[in-house]
């Protein structure tokens, strides 16, 4: 695997700390890390041509700030330059004066549109709305049942025509029984469909003149490679999408496709789905993207969730010790039931910069982390503060004790020196100096 | 000319397939793949292309990157034509190169009776649509044909491959939602073995390549499937939208890993996405393209031709 970005940019411009200044060779050396990584995120090569060009103006004679390496310092101004990009514009959905507020969903086949359709509904439940939910995908077999399972399972009304293959009747029908029924927000389904399909197209902008919708979203796969901006040209000139949708981030997709389109076409991100669950969408924050798109993990994020679930002492006692390399089980239990609070652990740990890329020949999963928990739970106070007693003897004791094996014994007391080094090494500024877990200056 | 399907199946018989198909399909994908002069070469401006010129190595390294063929794979094709020394014609030496690179797609094993296909991949894909397809065309060849609904997970996804099931005229063994997707499995290599049926393909849930848990059901399928019947399953097909960027090559690689993956259908080629990510697929991950998806209809599944990939993508 590719280490992230900003790994990359300590190592490339890790001497120049003594000379203080950005100077112009260390920056092409820089700008040639940048446009890789950027392209390895799957950003579209020409917005990655622009992009680099910019931080390239602003880095030429940038004085380094005392606090930072070089190297942080670039990765601060390609963070600044990512976040401005994909945060210009407002993520909030539009509302319609007189309701029904109308929702039109539109992307390719397979981007997550239905889905997204009933993850949606249920999000404006949630904030007071009656939403109902449409389906003008007459194309794709089973699609109706798919929104109507999904309807059934978060109990919102759907609406569909199961005799006409008239997508715009559909529609027409669909939002007339909708108002009468009460709804105040309608999301409209519509089949996925490739952009160069011409009467495809047309159809939609069709649909999209019956529904008169107050957001027209794009919906786009998180994964989707260089084509994106062509996706999103044709989108935009046939039906003038309002924002964006992106979805399948609970993978491990840098989602650099996410820019690309923000460039292109000026639309804002408004909605991202970070997993499978239909409670899984939530607003987009630019600033967490752009950490993504760079490889420095969504710290910020990470912050927010672990100050909800940790008290500050905790933490800092915590992180203290983890910066000095001294990571005893009892830290490692600690740890453990803070992130335990903050949520599926996947999801957390992904967020630690530098550790997103780390962790995946480490995958962690939940049944394995209660065995973890066991393990260590079956180690005597002292084995817990250190270590480097346990034997052979101890190791065979905690396996028994905790009905595991020596062999998975072995792996976690690797796997804790492992870990210990890393915090060390985090400590020492090896990545970038980020508020609450890298490390502070 | 093509790759037919008889060549894929390594069987004789099956509808024939006129030149005029066969050749229909690659000035298909040329459209396809050169939609809005989008060919490689077009951008390339090959005519003007000049060894000597640092320029014109650039221009060719984008064009690599804006085809979804990686940062890596990219550099090794540059590192294979600089090799070929000063005077070269681009279009020739970079499909042929490309046609190295995607590897020798080999036959579908199908031959064994019953023979079994598990079908993997992320979330939409395409997998459901491709069975369909797939099924159509073995039945064709005179294979018959089981479908197993092993999408547990989806709204409305047993459906969906029941329909596929009737199109293709093929058996169909369905689940209740939430079931065992193994025991689905298993069951139908049962059905199969009592009916003798001489394919049996098994659909599972689209699943992102990073849930953890999800993977190993997956790999619980494959364990079960294995242990059912000797030598099965005999292909383990990873459907791959061609409009993925980079991640498809961590998409491989993950189920590679959880399910030993033994070839890749690219759909979704109908767009105007290139599908340039099958080559570092198949470069570094030694997975070669079997099928591609190259629209809706129920013909438009083809087997993969590299010759035939490698041109319309230089070339258009």
């Amino acid at each position: 695997m590719f280490d992230s970005l900003s790994d990359k940019l300590q190592v490339t411009l890790g001497d120049l700390r003594k000379r203080g200044r950005l100077d112009e060779e260390a920056i092409s050396r820089a700008m040639r890390e940048i446009r890789l990584a950027l392209l390895e995120a799957d950003v579209n090569f020409g917005v990655v041509k622009d992009f680099v060009g910019r931080v390239r103006g602003r880095a030429v004679g940038a004085d380094v700030l005392r606090s930072l390496t070089p190297g942080q310092q670039v990765v601060k101004i390609v963070h600044e330059e990512l976040t401005a990009l994909m945060g210009s514009g407002d993520s909030k959905l539009a509302f319609a004066p007189r309701p029904p507020t109308v929702i039109l969903l539109a992307g390719l086949q397979g981007s997550g549109k239905t889905t997204t359709a009933g993850k949606l509904a249920l999000l404006l439940r949630k904030e007071g709305k009656a939403p109902g939910l449409v389906a003008a995908d007459l194309q794709r077999p089973a699609a109706i049942d798919q929104l109507e399972q999904l309807g059934r399972q978060i109990q919102i009304p759907v609406y569909a025509q199961r005799e006409s293959r008239d997508a715009v009747l559909a529609v027409r029908e669909g939002l007339e029984r909708a108002r009468a029924d009460g709804c105040d927000v309608v999301v409209v389904d519509t089949a996925g469909r490739l952009q160069i399909d011409e009467a495809l197209m047309q159809e939609l902008a069709d649909v999209r003149d019956v529904a008169r919708p107050t957001n027209v979203l794009l919906v786009l796969d998180a994964m989707t490679g260089q084509e994106a901006v062509a996706v999103a040209e044709a989108f935009q000139e046939r039906v003038a999408f309002d924002g964006i949708v992106l979805t399948k981030l609970d993978g491990d997709a840098r989602g650099g496709a996410a820019l690309s389109v923000k460039a292109v076409t000026g639309k804002p991100i408004k909605l991202v789905s970070v997993g499978e669950k239909l409670d899984q969408l939530e607003y987009f924050h630019p600033d967490r993207m752009a950490s993504r798109i760079l490889g420095m993990g969504d710290v910020l994020s990470l912050i927010e969730k672990a100050e909800a679930a940790a008290s500050e002492e905790e933490q800092e006692e915590l992180e203290r010790r983890m910066r000095t390399g001294e990571f005893t089980f009892d830290d490692f239990l600690t740890s453990y039931r803070m992130l335990r609070k903050m949520g599926p652990l996947k999801g957390v740990l992904s967020m630690v910069p530098g550790l997103g890329q780390q962790l995946q020949g480490l995958e962690v999963n939940e049944r394995e982390l209660a065995r973890v928990e066991a393990i260590v739970l079956s180690m005597t106070p002292k084995e817990r503060r250190l270590p480097h007693v346990i034997d052979g003897s101890r190791r065979l004791r905690i396996a028994k004790g905790s009905g595991t094996s020596v062999q998975q014994v072995n792996q976690l007391l690797g796997a804790r020196k492992q870990m210990a080094k890393m915090m060390k090494e985090m400590g020492k500024g090896k990545l970038p100096a980020l508020p609450g877990v890298a490390g502070k200056r | 000319m093509a790759r037919s399907w008889s060549e894929l199946l390594g069987r004789e018989g099956g509808p024939p397939e006129s030149d005029d198909e066969r050749r229909g399909l690659f000035s298909r994908l040329r459209d396809s793949l050169s939609k809005s002069r989008r060919a490689l070469t077009g951008e390339l401006a090959a005519a003007a292309f000049d060894p000597g010129d640092e320029g014109s190595w650039e221009r060719l390294e984008e064009a690599l990157i804006a085809a979804d063929v990686g940062v890596r794979s990219t550099a090794e094709l540059v590192r294979r034509l600089e090799a070929r020394g000063p005077s070269i014609d681009l279009n020739q030496a970079l499909s042929e190169e490309v046609e190295v690179l995607l590897g020798d797609p080999g036959i579908l094993h199908v031959q064994a009776s019953p023979s079994v296909l598990l079908v993997v991949g992320v979330n939409g894909t395409g997998k459901t649509t491709t069975i369909g397809k797939l099924a159509h065309r073995l039945s064709q060849h005179g294979l018959s044909v089981l479908l197993a609904a092993a999408d547990t997970f989806r709204a409305a996804a047993e459906e969906q491959l029941e329909i596929w099931a009737e199109r293709a005229n093929a058996d169909f063994v369905g689940s209740r939602r939430g079931s065992d997707p193994a025991a689905v499995a298993f069951d139908a290599i049962e059905a199969a073995s009592a009916r003798a049926r001489d394919v049996v393909i098994v659909d599972t849930a689209g699943r992102l390549h990073t849930q953890t848990g999800l993977m190993e059901e997956l790999a619980k399928i494959r364990r079960v499937i294995a242990a059912r019947l000797d030598g099965a399953p005999h292909e383990t097909l990873l459907v791959l939208d061609a409009t993925t960027g980079q991640n498809g090559l961590q998409q491989a690689r993950r189920f590679g890993e959880a399910v030993d993956v033994s070839a890749v259908a690219l759909t979704k080629l109908d767009g105007s996405a290139k599908g340039g990510v099958a080559i570092p697929v198949a470069y570094e991950l030694g997975l070669t393209v079997k099928l591609i998806g190259v629209g809706e209809g129920l013909d438009d599944l083809r087997p993969f031709d590299p010759g035939d990939f490698a041109r319309a993508l230089v070339q258009g």
